[in-house]
C-alpha cells in the first residue's frame, strides 16, 4: 500500500504499541518474577519488597532442593507415563471413532453421532462418574487417569470434519485394490490429516500435563501422583505450614519461598521450551474447531 | 441403505424385524474393520458417559455404597427438596451466576477488542510477538497460575504490596470474600485473553481488504474503519461466541475454584460445582451432591440448548 500515513495514523499506531507492550508486560512479569526469585538468594529476596526486576544475589540451592525431593521426580515420571500412554489411547480411540462415524453409509451413524455429542451438553455429574470410577476398582490405579477421559467428543468431531474432507475417490480406488478400512485410515486418511493428528496429539498431551482434578478424585495412593498434584501440595496446601515456621524465624522458611518458585520453573520450562515451535498448530487446531460442518 | 425401503410396524412387522437383522448382520460382515473401530468407542461413551446418567438416579434414592443404585431406598424429591430449602441454595446460585456475570462482562470484551488491536499492528514481527507471548498463559497449569496468585495476592506479595501502596490492607486478598470475583475474572482474563482472541482474528482475515482501501480513499481514519468495517465484520462470530458464553451462565468449573477459594471466601467463592465436590467426595454425602449436580446439569443443558436454537436463528449457525 502506496498510502501516506496520516498523523492520525501515527497517534493511533503509537497508542496501539503502547496498549500491546503493557500487555505483553502483564503477561510476562509474572512468569519472570518466578524465573528471578528462583535464582535469587533466599534471604535477600525475603527481605525484597514489590516488583522483582532481576534476581536478588544468585544461589541455585532451592533447584537442587527441588530435584532432590522425591515427589517431584515421582510427579514427573507419572506425568510421563499418563502423558504418552493416555495421549495414545486418546489419539487412538479418537481417530478410530472419527474414522467410522465420517462413513457416510454407517448403519445408525447419525445416531450414535448425535448419542456421543449429547454427552457434550449432558453428564450424569462429577458424583455418579466418581461412584462408577470406585465401582470399577480403578481407584488408586493409573488407569483411572487414562481411561474415563480416553477421548474428547468435540476432538472427535473435528477429526471426522476433517477426515470427510478427504476426496472420497481415493479411498474408492484404494477399495478397488482390496485395501480394508484399517489399510484405507492408516494409508489415506491418516497422512492426509496430519495437521489436524499433530493438534490432537498436542491438545490431549497438554491436557495430561496440566491434569490433576481427576488424580485428586481417584488417586490417594502418592506414589502415583501426577506432577501437577504434587505441585499442588507444594503451592498451596504447605501455605499455612510454610508461614507457621516463618514466625519460628527459622531461616527454612526463607528458603521454602524459593523452592517454591524453583518447582514452578521445574514443572512449568517443558511447556515453555515446546511452546515456541508448536504455537502455530495449536492455532490450526483453533481454527480448525471453528469450521462447523 | 436399503433401510429406507423398509417401513415400521403393520401387518409386515415380524417380517421387517427379520429384514432389519439380516442387513444389520450384513452390514457387519461387510464393514467388520469399521465395527471394530466403533466397539471400543461405542463402550468408552457407554461406560463413562451414559453409566453415570444412569447413575444420577441416586439423587432420587438414599444411596448406601454397599446396597448398590437398585438396592438403596427411593427417597423422591428428598434431597432436592432439601437442597432447594437450605441456605447453600441461594448462595450458591448468586456466586455462579455473578462470577460468570463478571466474566461475561469483563472477560468476554477483552479477547474481542484484543484481536482488533492486535489485527491493527502493521509491523508482522511485533504482532507475531504480541501473539506468542499473550498465547502463552493458556498453556500453564491451572496449579501454578493459581499457585502464584496464592503466592502474588498473599501478605508480602507483589500485588499485596503494590495494594498496599494505595492503601489497601496487607493481609492475604484470598482471604477477602470480596475480592474473590475479582481475583477469579482477573486472572481468567489473563490467562485466556490471548487465546481467545485467536477465534476472532481468524474473522478479522475474512474481512475482504478492498473495504478498508475503500474507506481510506474515502478519507476514513483508523477508528472509523474499526468502527465501520472491522466491528461490523466480526460481529457474527461476536455475536454466536456471546450467545454460547451466555448459556453456560450456569457452569462455574470447580477446579479453579478449589484451587483458590478457602472456608473465610467460601461466601463469595463457593458455587455448584465446587460444593458437589465437597459435599460429595470430602463429605460422602452422595445423593445430596448427585442432586444438586443434577439439578445444574439439567439447567444447564436447557440453556445450551435454548441458547444453541437462539443462534440458529439468529445468525444461521450455532453449535449443531
Amino acid at each position: 500500500m502506496a498510502m501516506k500515513r496520516t498523523k492520525g495514523d501515527i497517534v493511533f499506531d503509537t497508542i496501539n504499541i503502547f496498549i500491546m507492550l503493557i500487555l505483553i508486560v502483564i503477561t510476562i512479569y509474572p512468569l519472570l518474577h518466578v524465573v528471578f526469585a528462583s535464582v535469587s538468594d533466599a534471604n535477600l529476596l525475603q527481605r525484597h519488597r514489590g516488583l522483582l526486576l532481576h534476581p536478588y544475589g544468585f544461589d541455585l540451592s532451592a533447584f537442587k532442593s527441588v530435584f532432590d525431593n522425591p515427589m517431584i521426580s515421582i510427579g514427573y515420571m507419572n506425568t510421563i507415563v499418563y502423558l504418552v500412554v493416555g495421549t495414545a489411547i486418546n489419539v487412538i480411540l479418537t481417530t478410530f471413532g472419527a474414522y467410522a462415524l465420517s462413513r457416510r453409509n454407517l448403519l445408525l451413524g447419525k445416531y450414535i453421532m448425535f448419542g456421543i455429542v449429547f454427552t457434550m451438553l449432558f453428564s450424569g455429574g462429577m458424583i455418579p462418574t466418581y461412584l462408577l470410577v470406585k465401582d470399577l476398582g480403578l481407584i488408586n490405579s493409573r488407569w483411572a487417569l487414562m481411561i474415563p477421559n480416553a477421548m474428547s467428543a468435540w476432538n472427535l468431531v473435528i477429526m471426522r470434519t476433517s477426515f470427510r474432507a478427504v476426496s472420497p475417490s481415493l479411498e474408492e480406488s484404494a477399495k478397488i485394490d482390496g485395501a480394508n478400512d484399517f489399510t484405507i485410515l492408516f494409508r489415506i486418511f491418516i497422512p492426509l490429516s496430519l495437521p489436524v493428528l499433530s493438534v490432537m496429539i498436542l491438545f490431549y498431551g497438554v491436557g495430561h500435563w496440566n491434569s490433576w482434578f481427576s488424580a485428586m478424585l481417584y488417586i490417594r495412593n502418592r506414589d502415583l501422583y501426577p506432577l501437577q498434584l504434587v505441585l499442588r501440595e507444594i503451592l498451596l496446601i504447605s501455605t499455612s505450614d510454610m508461614t507457621t515456621t516463618a514466625a519460628a524465624g527459622d531461616n527454612k522458611a526463607n528458603i521454602g519461598e524459593t523452592i517454591k518458585y524453583a518447582t514452578i520453573v521445574a514443572a512449568t520450562v517443558p511447556i515453555l521450551c515446546v511452546y515456541p515451535f508448536l504455537q502455530k498448530y495449536f492455532v490450526k487446531g483453533v481454527m480448525v474447531g471453528a469450521i462447523k460442518e | 441403505m436399503a433401510a429406507v425401503f423398509v417401513k415400521k410396524g403393520g401387518k409386515n412387522n415380524r417380517f421387517t424385524k427379520g429384514l432389519m437383522k439380516n442387513i444389520f448382520i450384513r452390514d457387519i460382515v461387510k464393514n467388520k474393520y469399521i465395527y471394530i473401530m466403533l466397539v471400543p468407542v461405542g463402550a468408552y461413551y457407554v461406560i463413562f458417559h451414559y453409566m453415570p446418567m444412569y447413575g444420577a438416579q441416586i439423587a432420587f434414592r438414599n444411596y448406601a455404597p454397599l446396597k448398590g443404585i437398585w438396592g438403596s431406598q427411593w427417597v423422591g424429591l428428598q434431597y432436592f427438596k432439601e437442597f432447594f430449602s437450605s441456605y447453600y441454595f441461594t448462595r450458591l446460585l448468586r456466586n455462579t451466576l455473578l462470577i460468570n456475570f463478571y466474566d461475561i462482562l469483563f472477560g468476554f470484551p477483552a479477547p474481542v477488542i484484543m484481536a482488533i488491536l492486535i489485527n491493527e499492528l502493521r509491523g508482522t514481527t511485533f504482532r507475531r510477538m504480541v501473539q506468542t507471548i499473550t498465547y502463552l498463559p493458556h498453556f500453564i497449569s491451572l496449579v501454578v497460575v493459581c499457585g502464584l496468585l496464592t503466592d502474588f495476592l498473599a501478605h508480602g506479595g507483589v500485588i499485596n504490596n503494590i495494594a498496599a501502596l494505595f492503601g489497601g490492607s496487607t493481609s492475604s486478598i484470598l482471604l477477602e470474600p470480596k475480592a474473590f470475583r475479582a481475583v477469579y475474572v482477573g486472572s481468567e482474563i489473563w490467562q485466556s485473553m490471548g487465546w481467545n482472541s485467536i477465534i476472532y482474528l481468524s474473522a478479522l482475515m475474512g474481512i475482504p481488504s478492498e473495504l478498508y482501501e475503500a474507506a481510506r480513499m474515502d478519507g476514513a481514519g483508523r477508528l472509523r474503519e474499526i468502527w465501520s468495517i472491522t466491528l461490523p465484520g466480526i460481529l457474527p462470530t461476536v455475536v454466536i461466541m456471546l450467545i454460547m458464553r451466555v448459556g453456560k451462565i450456569m457452569t462455574v468449573g470447580a477446579e479453579k475454584i478449589i484451587l483458590l477459594y478457602n472456608p473465610s471466601t467460601y461466601e463469595t467463592a463457593d458455587v455448584i460445582s465446587s460444593f458437589v465436590y465437597r459435599k460429595g467426595i470430602l463429605e460422602a454425602g452422595y445423593s445430596y451432591s448427585t442432586a444438586v449436580g443434577l439439578f445444574n446439569s439439567i439447567i444447564s443443558f436447557v440453556l445450551v440448548y435454548t441458547v444453541n436454537r437462539i443462534s440458529n436463528k439468529l445468525t444461521d449457525s450455532g453449535l449443531w
